[in-house]
């Protein structure tokens, strides 16, 4: 427990410095993009690292949080922090009523369950113009404020949500060392062993696709009044992929493994610009390459790679 | 369905034994009454209450706890951790002190978990799962203890160890119902025995009568047909 609140108070203290010390707005915006997508990787990490459930339609709950406060603050003109209840709302409603009959299924068929209810919802935002702009998208949703306090520079949106990053990281780290957390892990392993000792595996995967679902959308209403525009490819199938890509990539069933899958697939793509046509190309290489080294995510690796220089050294 | 007729009951505080060989629908009795085998038809009572059509959590709490074949116990999961998902219901009622307690308990009745409670559940011997998973079992505080084939897999004097343990918490009030195929053993220790084949039960009675009973020896205490029919020409 001390350890964590040592390795909390680190974290809080980098992401102060970070956001003191970086000037460049356009670095800022980068920035605050990876923990939008570190909230997304850590509500799929507890859905699918933990309780082994997979889903390929999170950017659906992703698109539900930003279309809802895009439409409520510009076609009904509600105040954002009013619209962000709402949109948790829709996101949990939507995932109870998806849930239920999709929870039943496991392994693959899961998957392709969900990756049918993600292709929906994208075609729902395409197509629902009237409502969400359709394929040329949404625009003018407002930016935050609290009081005289503008969410509207780089700097205070980063501290916005890198400080939820961190309040999130708390609070699902308390609920994996719970009881529901050992729950997950049991039902992760085997679904008849958890149910004979007595754990309501339904409703359980079902609260915890609920809560994933719930995350999702709050970095939806993050992402939606920091960039102002939304469109329907930002919450298209491949987006999803690229969630479980951060989870995997970063370490499964690992909370800093989704802030490093996260901030992976988030800075690669600026780092390998100068490649330009080959982009693509050295981008797969790399995400290969990663999964050959360290098969069980970034974060196991670097612990492996830590742990192997230790034994060495100690070695006469 | 692998079972068809089967009528047996278990009184409290008593020991009793299930034999029968492969496919003879021991498991599948046990995981009915655990409710892990949902749609059979028949009666099913605990303590005057009906089992029908209750899931596995609630009957957990009515005070039924399995240690399912295989063990079944979560390899990634620290024994610790393993222990507490057995007390996973109790948790819910805030009993924490209780269930310390309960923690100790399966302790001193095991003492190599003690040594090992950090220990990923996957990393230990084939005895120490088993013991685990009848703690695990334990922690859930049953007042009725199944038991699917404990013996399966683990070296004769492990066997013995385990077996007298059943034998402790019987007198500890714990009533226990033992599904074996390692017959000889398991009717040693047992009150009653009831001899399950091809679903139906075949024989039943004091566990001593069994032992002595020629069809028994014969099916499953591997003597065979020569021993019994020496000197009767």
């Amino acid at each position: 427990m001390t350890q964590d609140r040592i390795i909390y108070g680190i974290f809080f203290l980098v992401i102060t410095a970070i956001g003191f010390a970086v000037e460049n707005h356009y670095y800022l915006q980068l920035l605050t993009i990876i923990g939008i997508n570190t909230l997304l990787a850590l509500g799929l990490n507890m859905l699918m690292g933990y309780a082994g459930q997979i889903s390929l339609g999170h950017a659906a709950f992703y698109g539900i949080g930003a279309y809802t406060t895009a439409i409520l603050t510009v076609h009904y003109n509600i105040n954002p922090w009013m619209s962000l209840p709402c949109a948790l709302f829709l996101a949990v409603l939507v995932a109870v009523i998806v849930g239920l009959p999709t929870l039943k299924l496991t392994g693959y068929y899961l998957g392709m369950g969900t990756l049918g209810f993600g292709m929906i919802v994208h075609i729902l935002f395409r197509e629902w113009s009237s409502l969400t702009g359709g394929a040329s998208g949404f625009v003018g949703i407002p930016p935050l404020e609290i009081g005289p306090i503008s969410f509207f520079p780089a700097r205070n949106y980063f501290y916005l949500v890198w400080f939820t990053v961190l309040i999130s990281f708390v609070f699902c780290k308390r609920l994996i060392k719970s009881r529901m957390g050992r729950a997950l892990r049991a039902i992760h392993d085997s679904e008849n062993a958890a149910k004979a000792v007595g754990i309501n595996t339904r409703n359980m995967k079902l609260e915890i696709f609920v809560f994933s679902a719930a995350l999702s959308a709050l970095s939806g209403f993050f992402y939606a009044h920091m960039v102002s525009f939304i469109s329907p490819e930002s919450f298209s199938f491949l987006v999803s992929v690229k969630i479980v890509t951060m989870v995997v990539i970063g370490g499964m069933a690992s909370i800093w493994g989704s802030l490093l899958g996260a901030s992976l697939l988030t800075m690669l793509p600026e780092w390998l610009h100068s490649f330009s046509d080959f982009e693509m190309v050295v981008y797969g290489l790399i995400l290969m390459l990663v999964m050959i080294i360290t098969p069980q995510g970034l974060t196991r690796g670097i612990l492996d790679i830590y742990e192997r220089s230790r034994t060495t050294k100690n070695k006469p | 369905m692998a079972i068809k007729g089967v009528s047996l009951s278990v009184a409290e505080g008593e020991l009793v034994s299930l034999i029968g060989a492969n496919g003879s629908g021991k498991s599948t009795l046990l995981q009915a009454v655990c409710g892990l085998l949902p749609g059979w038809e028949g009666e099913l009572a605990f303590k005057n209450d009906s089992l029908k059509g209750l899931h596995p959590p609630a009957i957990v709490q009515k005070g039924i706890s399995l240690v399912p074949e295989g063990r079944l116990i979560f390899p990634p999961l620290s024994v610790l951790d393993n222990l507490k998902l057995g007390a996973y219901t109790r948790y819910r009622k805030k009993q924490h002190i209780e269930i310390a307690q309960d923690l100790e308990m399966v302790m001193t009745l095991f003492p190599v978990l003690k040594e090992r409670t950090r220990q990923a559940a996957g990393t230990l011997s084939g005895g120490e799962q088993q013991m685990l998973a009848i703690g695990r079992a334990l922690m859930a505080k049953p007042s009725l203890l199944l038991l699917d084939e404990p013996s399966m897999g683990l070296a004769p004097l492990l066997v013995d160890k385990i077996l007298k343990t059943l034998v402790q918490l019987r007198e500890n009030g714990i009533t226990i119902l033992l599904v074996e195929q390692n017959a000889q053993a398991a009717l040693k220790i047992a009150d009653r025995g009831y001899v399950l084949e091809t679903g139906r039960v075949v024989l039943q009675g004091n566990s001593e009568d069994l032992l002595a009973d020629d069809e028994v020896k014969r099916a499953y205490l591997g003597k065979d047909y020569g021993d019994f029919y020496d000197g009767r020409g």
